[in-house]
């Protein structure tokens, strides 16, 4: 156990110290997050609409397509010199290789998230401390559904034509319900409910994680195995 | 090799023949709804739709994605390419119900609750499970290699079976304008005899019109296998 546990991080930090030394794709997702909250701003009214009741909407709808441009890369940079095969070739277990490209992307979009938050928060000028704590799991929650999701289905797109576009596609309906339910909790959290109120809301997302992650790795092998 | 494009034009002719059986019988179920069955009280003639609206969705929902799902879990058990080219062409026939669904619903809708469209559970999950399907349409679309799109059509397959309970909970979080089932209940079916002797006739047109679909398209899909493992050669 303590040894697969190296070697997921291994893989995961294989991964990050990439995307560390290039900083392209992280830029770059960051920057797209960014822009979105910007185009928010001008597609609202805010005479018409207080920001603590778009607020919600717009962080997930921010989150959800930053993450899905993110997710874009997780096998794309595999692609140069055939370096995938030679993490295939690897003496690790699928599982284990799967584990590690999840880690390595829950990290990532955990990082564009954690400079999406603040922009939006002082953009949207809310006081949100309050709610902190709980949405911060509830993003964590989400994300862990969510990028379990995508990794296995970028490994897929990435051979395939248009794979750029063939990701949204197919992750957008396996994003909803997660999404469904956390900005239902958003908006309870923001209107500064219990955790109690809340709690539904957060066992559904855990329930959701446990179930894809579990199916992901499971099904991984059948993705990249000929 | 020409003995087999041969038995692939075959299936291809008798699934074109049940296909237009199938659609003579919704002819005949249209005639009955309009002539045989009562006029429903407070609906009105609007209700009539339900003998093409249910048939199909329940075709598209109990029958033809359950067996593409079931097909495509078999598959990556099995690897056999009949599984697959079987979840293609259900998957494909599922996507048409649901379009029937899709698009008869909101022709009732608009009379009946007063708007084209709402966001009622059973509406949002048949809108999803559609989306879904296309989905696994373009993912098939867009992979050369036929081992690999087999492999990715049916992880995809049953990545959505899983994720449509998950769909299910989320949007019943809403309240539903779905009427409350009438046949498939624990007390008696709640129709009059036309009404329930009409639906399943139109639930069985729809199930042979889905055998059609199925049967044609699985030979074409064996069609093309057949050229593309020529090509390949």
């Amino acid at each position: 156990m303590g040894r697969m546990l190296r070697l997921v991080i291994t893989i995961a930090g294989k991964d990050l110290r990439l995307e560390l030394r290039s900083r392209t794709s992280l830029l770059s997702a960051a920057v797209f997050a960014v822009l979105i909250l910007i185009v928010f701003n001008f597609a609202r009214d805010p005479t018409a609409i207080s920001t603590i009741d778009l607020g919600p909407s717009v962080l997930w709808v921010t989150v959800s397509f930053a993450a899905v441009v993110a997710m874009n890369r997780a096998f794309n940079v595999e692609r140069e010199n055939a370096a995938f095969d030679g993490l295939l070739l690897a003496p690790v277990s699928r599982e284990v290789l799967y584990l590690g490209k999840y880690l390595a992307n829950v990290a990532f979009v955990l990082v564009v998230e954690a400079i999406a938050l603040p922009l939006f928060v002082l953009f949207f000028n809310l006081d949100i401390a309050h709610a902190l704590p709980g949405l911060l799991l509830t993003l964590l929650l989400a994300t862990a559904g969510f990028v379990a999701v995508g990794t296995l289905f970028s490994a897929m797109v990435v051979r395939t034509r248009f794979a750029e576009l063939m990701l949204p596609i197919l992750l957008l309906p396996f994003m909803v319900p997660p999404l469904i339910y956390a900005v239902k909790t958003t908006v309870l959290l923001f209107g500064a409910r219990p955790l109690s109120d809340v709690a539904e809301g957060l066992r559904f997302l855990t329930l959701y994680d446990v179930v894809f992650i579990t199916l992901s790795v499971l099904l991984f092998s059948a993705v990249v195995d000929e | 090799m020409t003995a087999d494009l041969g038995s692939a034009r075959a299936i291809m002719r008798r699934g074109a023949l049940i296909t237009g059986l199938g659609l003579v019988g919704i002819g005949v179920v249209m005639v009955l709804a309009i002539g045989y069955t009562p006029v429903e009280i407070n609906q009105g003639p609007a209700q009539k739709i339900f003998y093409v609206h249910v048939p199909a969705a329940f075709t598209a929902l109990w029958i033809a994605v359950p067996a593409t799902a079931f097909a495509s879990l078999l598959y990556l058990w099995l690897k056999d390419p009949r599984l697959d080219r079987f979840a293609a062409a259900s998957a494909e026939a599922a996507a048409v119900f649901c379009g029937v669904v899709l698009s008869t619903g909101p022709i009732w809708a608009k009379p009946i609750w007063g708007a084209w469209w709402t966001w009622d559970g059973r509406l949002t999950l048949t809108l999803f499970l559609f989306f879904l399907l296309l989905g696994y349409q373009t993912l098939r679309a867009a992979i050369r290699n036929p081992l690999e799109r087999a492999r990715f059509s049916a992880v995809i397959s049953v990545m959505g079976l899983v994720l449509l309970p998950f769909i299910h909970l989320s949007v019943y979080l809403w309240r539903g304008l779905h009427p409350k089932p009438i046949v498939l209940k624990p007390s008696a079916p709640s129709l009059p005899p036309e009404m329930l002797k009409t639906l399943l006739i139109g639930i069985a047109c729809a199930l042979i019109l889905y055998v059609g679909f199925v049967t044609c398209r699985y030979g074409i899909q064996l069609a093309r296998d057949l050229k593309e493992s020529a090509d390949a050669a």
